[in-house]
């Protein structure tokens, strides 16, 4: 339980406040401003001390840098209390409940950050010999190992350094295959809840995309899918559970279908959280699936990322996958397959995509994850995470419509629309009324095919007593909406910012800071 | 299991609520024949931290890591130092375990840091703008080269054969299937990079010209002939820096006339770690800015006229604009990137400068060290903190030979260019302030015994 008050609000509670007065600083106690490193350092300021450069002519071609920077520098204590200050000002899962729907935000174990800074992970060169990086190279195939079991799947490829890099890798198996069998298919079929990133994926291959049909329930249309399928379809990229957090029943009829009209079945599995250990694609005839390691398997969002796209692949795409990989022997011993080797070892790979091995410092994290829960810990991971979200469902479906909550059970995340709210009120105050509240908002106006979307993932890590203490801030926000409580409107009142003006960001963009002369000069 | 809050007394009491007899009703819709009744089998169960905590000890000493050893290894990846502090401030939960900032309320620190990285990263490359980072160098070039060719509506690539053959590797890839057209080639083992090369094959149909700097062999040219020809035929110039240590000494790219900068910045505050994940830095002229891929942060005031920052200009970004998308990018380097960013906060321009030069001159020294040895000769005239070797036999089993005697003696070229016989003598040597003279001495005798 993380507030003081678990009954709500009481009218009495407020009387005796006055209003507070302006503090000369503008910083209010704990809430802390904090200025621009161009504003506070300067050019003649360091926070590291480094040795003198022992003298000698420079090599530098003649092109030695004469003008500044501009780079400001700011001692180390300086340094520490500016970031510090400015992570105040940041929500995060480690401060409460952050129920962002197919974004999977679970607790990150802190084991994870403890065996990735090891210095035998964190402090090894991609391009050492393999002989001195053997206990590397064993992590990435055991991650490997395992993501195959837990998926069914045939191979994987572990170098795609985010989720949508892992659609473009898979994207691109496809496009190899078929142009390994003279194939010119060119569409990719896409349902209209798609990430945005999956068309934009096919679209950068090559492919055109066209959008397939949802049924009234919120699942791909079948029989509109199996009607378009054809000799110019190369395949489909589906999200299984899909974004409305609803498992696709029809999967393995899919799959047939598509794979009787000779394309690929491409997985979006960035919802795999709510299956893991329980569902294997394999068993569903996928081809290919990106695995967000950031997301199931809690390595760090980090504000953005880094993220890691590991892609399990069918027995039909794995020939075509990227360089490099890593291949174990019979003794023991592992090497990596780069170009060199490709010719005989995987002559039909679609080639390199990016500079190294993948995302080494992820590979730790989610493989210390992964053992941590084992085959039992990971089949309890997908049980608590439908269970928490069904019990969200099910508490909040009186106060908030969940269009699709009348087909049967949710699985990872709840998904509501901004119906029956009074006139002028969205599913943007209801957001902003919650950081109010103390949490950060679900996903809004996504999955697009629902009116004003709410969609609320809460994950295995949260415990029952925060999850009711959640319903009863969203149901407050809900009837506040409903009421038409004007105060909404301005929400939130208590975060470091009021809602901010992203018209003007966008119409006059400012990217950079600039000195404020220049800034005046350049208008 | 130490991570799952829920008793067992709870998942009953919740199931009530829902109204299902077992968590099995819940799972109902995924069909019965794909439905795993248990845990999966063959697998091991849960392990306790320390557990699991031994195990990767036990791999972990199975590497040889840079600081414990001699190391000279760079070629897009390299050794410094990074001040204890960096790692203290991205271990803090509020910016670990920050998602993206799309409720800019609540995400003012994240954004805030954002919009001091990109100013700090389009400085040091001399562009107006700078976004929020891209995964690392490798699909940064690349997608400086597919913007390229949406700014001139132009598919012909002209590549320096200086650029690192990874990044080739990944840009050949990308090509085969946009139908961009890359002129590609080998370097040469000479002081000389292949401007002559480049400046040639520019024409009306030329996209852009990639060019690195300084280069794989580590040679660093003045950028400006290129950029005047490209700009003559409605080309552009990428320019791809690898090591941004290097702009605390020579030039910035952008300042030679380079329309769009790449790199890769694992170099400041990121560490090496078996390469990822890294940051790649994207940086271009402000007129670009709607064709750039990726996050942008832009400086905007809120409901009460404070300022504040926000992600912009997102009607670029797949999201929006799905299919038509600069890019299929969403997830970033965020986290590297405030790495980077308290890096170089830290250094300022005093340090980094100072950096610079240390690096510079540590490397002057072991190129004159190393080429005394006989047979061993530098190919560069200009260098930063790496330089290329010619070593009187093949390269590659010296470098194994060197790592035996527990010495990270640098890249040989037959790794990065296998079977390239007449670049199979080459090593790329880095050196960083973290060599110390030592080092460069144990090395240099080691290598010197092994050539001998």
């Amino acid at each position: 339980m993380n507030a003081i008050n678990q009954s709500g609000w009481k009218p009495e509670m407020g009387k005796a406040g006055e209003t507070a007065p302006a503090t000369f600083t503008g910083n209010k106690a704990l809430m802390l401003d904090e200025a621009l490193i161009f504003e506070i350092g300067t050019a003649a300021t360091t926070g590291v001390d480094l040795a003198d450069a022992p003298k000698g002519t420079a090599r530098l071609g003649n092109l030695e840098r004469h003008r500044d920077i501009g780079l400001p520098g700011l001692s180390e204590p300086e340094a520490v209390r500016h970031y510090t200050r400015l992570s105040r000002q940041n929500y995060a899962i480690d401060l409460g409940f952050f129920p962002l729907g197919s974004c999977t935000m679970k607790h990150n174990p802190r084991l994870n950050e403890k065996v990735a800074r090891m210095a035998g992970f964190a402090d090894v060169h991609p391009l050492q010999p393999v002989e001195t990086v053997q206990g590397a190279l064993a992590v990435i195939n055991e991650l490997a190992i395992w993501l195959i079991q837990l998926t069914g799947m045939h191979g994987v490829a572990m170098t795609p350094k985010a989720g949508a890099h892992g659609e473009l890798c898979g994207i691109l198996c496809i496009k190899a295959a078929l142009a390994a069998r003279g194939d010119p298919r060119s569409v990719i079929l896409v349902p209209e809840s798609a990430h945005g990133t999956n068309p934009a994926s096919a679209a950068f291959a090559g492919f055109s995309v066209e959008n397939i049909p949802a049924t009234s329930e919120g699942r791909v249309d079948l029989a509109a899918l199996t009607a378009r399928l054809g000799p110019d379809v190369a395949g489909v990229m589906i999200t299984n559970p899909n974004t409305c957090g609803l498992f696709e029943r029809d999967m393995r009829e899919i799959s047939d279908a598509v794979h009787a009209a000779g394309g690929y079945v491409y997985c979006d599995g960035a919802n795999f959280n709510a299956i893991v250990g329980r569902v294997r694609p394999g068993d569903l005839g996928i081809d290919a699936m990106h695995i967000n390691l950031h997301k199931t398997f809690s390595t760090p969002h980090g504000g953005g990322g880094p993220g890691s796209g590991p892609v399990v692949l069918s027995e039909a795409l794995s020939p075509y996958g990227p360089l490099p990989y890593t291949a174990r022997h019979a003794d023991g011993h592992y090497t990596l397959i780069e170009e060199e080797s490709a010719e005989e070892c995987h002559p039909h790979s679609f080639g390199r995509m990016t500079a190294f091995h993948g995302q080494m410092g992820m590979f730790t994290r989610a493989l210390s994850y992964i053992m941590s829960h084992g085959a039992d810990g990971l089949h309890q991971v997908a049980e608590d995470a439908v269970l928490n979200a069904n019990y969200i469902l099910r508490s909040l479906e009186d106060v908030l419509e969940a269009p699709f909550a009348h087909s049967g059970p949710c699985m990872h995340e709840a998904l509501f629309s901004d119906d029956g709210m009074a006139d002028g009120f969205s599913t943007l105050d209801i957001a902003k009324g919650l950081i109010d509240e103390g949490y950060h908002p679900m996903t809004v106006y996504f999955p697009l095919v629902v009116h004003g979307a709410m969609l609320v993932e809460p994950t295995e890590t949260e415990s029952k007593a925060t999850l009711d203490q959640f319903i009863g801030a969203l149901r407050s926000v809900a009837q506040r909406a409903k009421a038409g409580d004007p105060s909404l409107k301005s929400a939130p009142h208590h975060a470091p910012r009021r809602r901010l003006d992203e018209t003007q960001a966008a119409r006059k963009p400012v990217l950079v800071w600039r000195e404020p002369e220049q800034a005046i000069a350049a208008e | 299991m130490r991570y799952l809050p829920l008793t067992p007394s709870d998942r009953q009491a919740m199931l009530g609520v829902i109204g299902a007899n077992s968590i099995d009703d819940l799972f109902v819709d995924v069909p019965a024949a794909a439905r795993l009744d248990g845990p999966i089998r063959g697998l091991p169960n849960h392990a306790s931290e320390m557990a699991v905590e031994r195990h990767f000890s036990t791999l972990a000493r199975k590497n040889m890591t840079a600081s414990e050893h001699p190391f000279f290894l760079g070629a897009g990846a390299y050794k410094h130092h990074v001040p204890a502090s960096v790692d203290h401030i991205i271990q803090r939960g509020e910016f670990l375990t920050a998602y993206t900032p799309y409720q800019p309320e609540i995400a003012q620190g994240t954004l805030q840091m954002l919009f001091e990285f990109q100013t700090q990263v389009a400085r040091l490359f001399g562009c107006d703008v700078a976004n929020a980072s891209m995964y690392d160098g490798s699909t940064a070039c690349w997608e400086a080269i597919g913007m390229a060719g949406r700014i001139t509506k132009r598919s012909k690539a002209i590549l320096s054969s200086g650029l690192h053959p990874h990044y080739v590797s990944v840009a050949k890839t990308m090509a085969r299937y946009t139908g961009d057209t890359l002129n590609t080639a080998l370097p040469d083992l000479t002081a000389k990079t292949d401007s002559a090369r480049l400046l040639d094959a520019i024409d009306g149909e030329t996209s852009c010209v990639v060019v690195q700097y300084p280069d794989i062999l580590g040679r660093i040219e003045d950028l400006s002939a290129i950029a005047a020809k490209a700009h003559e035929h409605g080309a552009l110039l990428i320019a791809v820096v690898t090591e941004p240590v290097a702009l605390g000494a020579i030039k910035a790219p952008g300042d030679m006339g380079a329309d769009i900068v790449v790199g890769e910045g694992q170099s400041l505050g990121v560490g090496l770690q078996f390469g990822g994940p890294y940051v790649g830095l994207f940086a271009c002229k402000e007129k670009f800015v709607r064709q750039m891929p990726g996050r942008l942060c832009g400086e905007t005031v809120d409901a009460q006229g404070k300022r504040g920052f926000v992600l912009t200009l997102s009607t670029r970004e797949q999201h929006i604009r799905r299919e038509k998308a600069t890019s299929n990018i969403c997830t970033n380097s965020g986290l590297c990137a405030l790495a980077f960013s308290v890096h170089l906060t830290l250094l300022g321009e005093k340090g980094l400068r100072g950096l610079a030069q240390l690096n510079h001159a540590l490397a002057v020294q072991a190129a004159d060290r190393l080429t005394q040895i006989a047979g061993v000769e530098l190919v560069n005239d200009s260098f930063f903190n790496e330089f290329t070797l010619t070593l009187p036999k093949e390269a590659r089993p010296v470098v194994r030979a060197l790592a035996e005697r527990a010495i990270l003696g640098g890249v040989s070229l037959g790794r990065l260019y296998p079977g390239t016989d007449a670049l199979s003598n080459g090593l790329v040597v880095a050196v960083t302030e973290t060599a110390t003279s030592e080092d460069v001495e144990t090395f240099a005798a080691a290598l010197q015994e092994i050539l001998a």
